[in-house]
């Protein structure tokens, strides 16, 4: 359970998020949208643990835990997972050996058994036959050279492997042609389940026709100004941003 | 130039003057020639000093000021030494030890130099320059033993171990192995060499090779330095490269209190190549400094150089490349980076890269960069679970990659992995990247 209570939080001393709060119960998927500026990125951030997103009010509680005095990497091991917008290039640091570190960390930190090569590859091959994912995206430097789809299929491979409680998906839909956003979609509906849940940070409802949420939330101005059940997507669409910022 | 002898200096010629006539070689013409004159060299230049341009941002005033004692003879094995996985030369506190040593059955020559000068006429002191380097000059004066591999036209050699050894003496000894390496038309040879001494043990080394690689011969030459890190490592390699012939050098500098790794190339017949690439580790309170000269003397000839500093806590690194082509080294291709990364802001990188072109038809670039960690990468992998010191080493990993992945031959390229792990461990980071 991901409990988010009058959060305020600001870049460089500026204000983004202006008491949000937001509650979002195990085996529920959330939609927050809404237009640019109006913090859907810091949200995923403050989250996330990055730095530079200062808090200055509110609290954030995740499966009774204090997330916001957990260090990135404790936050991982708690179950938290963020899929990046853009997602970064490491050249030098291959593909498979991050996987690799990455998942035998979070497993170390919850004293389960490490991962040898061998098992390891034996998953990554498996996850990377269900993302359509070529086998030599494993050999190359993480997402150097991978075109913009190929970063968010490595970003919904990293997802499947780590397998956590709770992702958040900060616009991963952005310049995804109709192919790869149903492979997000099948990414994230085939974790649906009791024990996961996610936040889908979208800027157009497309991506909701197929992870459909239990409950959107419209952002503007760093707060939540109207919630409602898959159809308020479909009003926005319809309506657009300003409409219901103008009735709200 | 008249300089005021420093304490360090006026001790070493004092003992310059109390072994001369019992120093290997004494009472050969030659020799004696050649150590008088690298005496009078090193008496006119003492130590180098910061004023000096080639030592601007290398202070040596520590050991200058310092007296080092003479190494003892017969050291006890105070080491543990691993077994050698092949032919082996072994060298403690710069003395040669045939009884740990492998050089049985060699398809090539290689022995110590104290037994052999006598026949050395000729092959020493004529590529190596003390009138302008005094630590080779200090070399040249006292040198007692080293390494001499003769290698003959068209032999492959295989792999060849020297390993330098400090022990843990109390007397701060001070000693100059004099190493000669040469390869016959053809020949080619795996050279990997380790520098290393226990973490407390104060002692000067002071190494001075000269290497001749022939028409089409190839020698690779690894470099680890994980000296003490009290100790002072001084290097300095001439090579010179014939027609078509090769020189790798792949230096670690990880170790010793103050290290500098001078290399000085030549590159003088047409299609001759070197390769220069290393990788520089500096923690808290160590000071390392690689210094490189290309000379590219012939047509046709190519360079790579590629250097990666990696800086931690209160640290200095210094690197400083020159690539000279001369006028008739036209078609000269020749590329030099350098890059540094800072980890802390008390660590100091000085970069100094040089060309200078008299030849109007060439290909020649250098670079250099200084930077920081990326705080985007080290999130994007704290975010994945791996906690921040272990995502830190991945990082400096990678940086290291294009200088590590430049060593083609696998036994160095090993041994260079192998001497970064224990770099981090020595940095109390355990665990970089798991392999898939």
């Amino acid at each position: 359970m991901l409990k988010i209570e009058n959060l305020h939080a600001a870049v460089d001393g500026k204000p983004i998020l202006n008491g949000l709060s937001l509650t979002i119960a195990p085996g529920e998927v959330h939609a927050v949208m809404g237009p640019n500026g109006s913090g859907k990125s810091t949200l995923s951030y403050v989250l996330a643990g990055r730095e530079g997103y200062e808090v200055t009010e509110g609290s954030v509680s995740f499966h009774g835990q204090d997330l916001l005095a957990m260090e990135p990497e404790e936050r991982a091991v708690a179950g938290m997972f963020l899929a990046f917008q853009a997602p970064v290039e490491l050249p030098g640091v291959g593909n498979a050996n991050f996987l690799r570190t990455a998942l035998n960390a979070v497993r170390r930190a919850r004293g389960e058994a490490e991962m040898d090569a061998m098992q390891f590859l034996k998953l990554a091959r498996a996850r990377m036959k269900v993302l359509n994912m070529p086998e030599d995206m494993l050999k190359r430097p993480v997402n150097v050279g991978f075109s913009g789809g190929e970063k968010k299929r490595n970003e919904m491979l990293q997802l499947a492997m780590l397998a956590p409680k709770f992702a958040v998906l900060d616009e991963t839909d952005s310049g995804l042609d109709i192919d790869a956003l149903k492979m997000v979609a099948d990414t994230v509906n085939s974790l649906r389940g009791p024990d996961f849940s996610a936040l889908v940070i979208t800027h157009y409802q497309r991506l909701l026709n197929h992870i459909v949420p239990d409950r959107v939330h419209v952002l503007s101005a760093g707060r939540i100004i109207k919630s409602g059940g898959p159809e308020l997507a479909q009003e926005l669409e319809a309506s657009g941003y300003a409409g219901v910022q103008a009735a709200a | 130039m008249t300089a005021v002898a420093s304490t360090g200096a006026a001790a070493f010629l004092g003992r310059y003057e109390g072994l001369r006539t019992r120093l290997p070689g004494a009472r050969v013409a030659w020799v004696e020639a050649l150590r008088n004159g690298a005496a009078e060299a090193f008496r006119a230049q003492g130590f180098p000093t910061r004023r000096m341009e080639a030592w601007r941002y290398t202070d040596l005033a520590s050991v200058a000021g310092a007296v080092f004692g003479e190494p003892l003879t017969g050291v006890e094995d105070a080491t543990e030494i691993p077994a050698a996985a092949g032919p082996r030369a072994v060298f403690i506190d710069g003395r040669f030890r045939p009884d740990l040593s492998t050089l049985d059955a060699l398809p090539y020559a290689a022995d110590s130099l104290a037994r052999v000068l006598p026949t050395l006429d000729g092959r020493i002191g004529t590529i190596a320059r003390p009138a302008e380097q005094p630590m080779a000059a200090l070399n040249t004066m006292l040198f007692e033993d080293g390494l001499v591999v003769d290698v003959p036209a068209g032999v492959a050699g295989g792999v060849l171990e020297l390993l330098s050894l400090a022990t843990d003496s109390e007397r701060a000894p001070a000693y100059h192995p004099r190493h000669l390496v040469r390869l016959g038309a053809g020949a080619s040879l795996t050279l990997l060499e380790t520098a290393a001494g226990p973490q407390a043990a104060r002692y000067l080394h002071n190494p001075v090779f000269e290497i001749e690689i022939a028409e089409g011969a190839r020698l690779a030459h690894g470099r680890l330095q994980q000296e003490g890190r009290e100790g002072v490592f001084l290097s300095t390699v001439y090579a010179r490269v014939g027609a078509g012939g090769a020189y790798d050098n792949f230096t670690l500098n990880a170790g010793a209190r103050l290290a500098r790794n001078e290399i000085h190339v030549a590159l003088t017949g047409p299609k001759a190549e070197a390769h220069m690439n290393g990788v520089q580790l500096v923690g808290d309170g160590q000071h390392a400094d690689t210094t490189t000269t290309l000379d590219h003397a012939a047509p046709d000839c190519s360079s790579r150089q590629t250097y990666k500093t990696v800086l931690a806590g209160r640290s200095r690194g210094v690197f400083q490349g020159k690539i000279h082509v001369h006028q008739v080294a036209q078609k000269t291709d020749g590329y030099q980076m350098n890059q540094a990364l800072l980890l802390s802001p008390e660590a100091e990188i000085d970069s100094k890269p040089q060309l200078e072109i008299y030849a109007d038809d060439v290909k020649c670039s250098h670079g250099a960069t200084v930077g920081e960690l990326d705080a985007d990468h080290l999130f994007f992998l704290r975010s994945r679970g791996i906690p921040e010191a272990q995502a830190k080493a991945i990082l400096v990993e990678a940086f290291l990659t294009e200088a590590v992945e430049a060593v083609a031959e696998e036994p160095i390229r090993a041994a260079l992995t192998r001497g970064v792990a224990g770099w981090w461990q020595r940095q109390g980071v355990a665990g970089g990247i798991e392999e898939a």
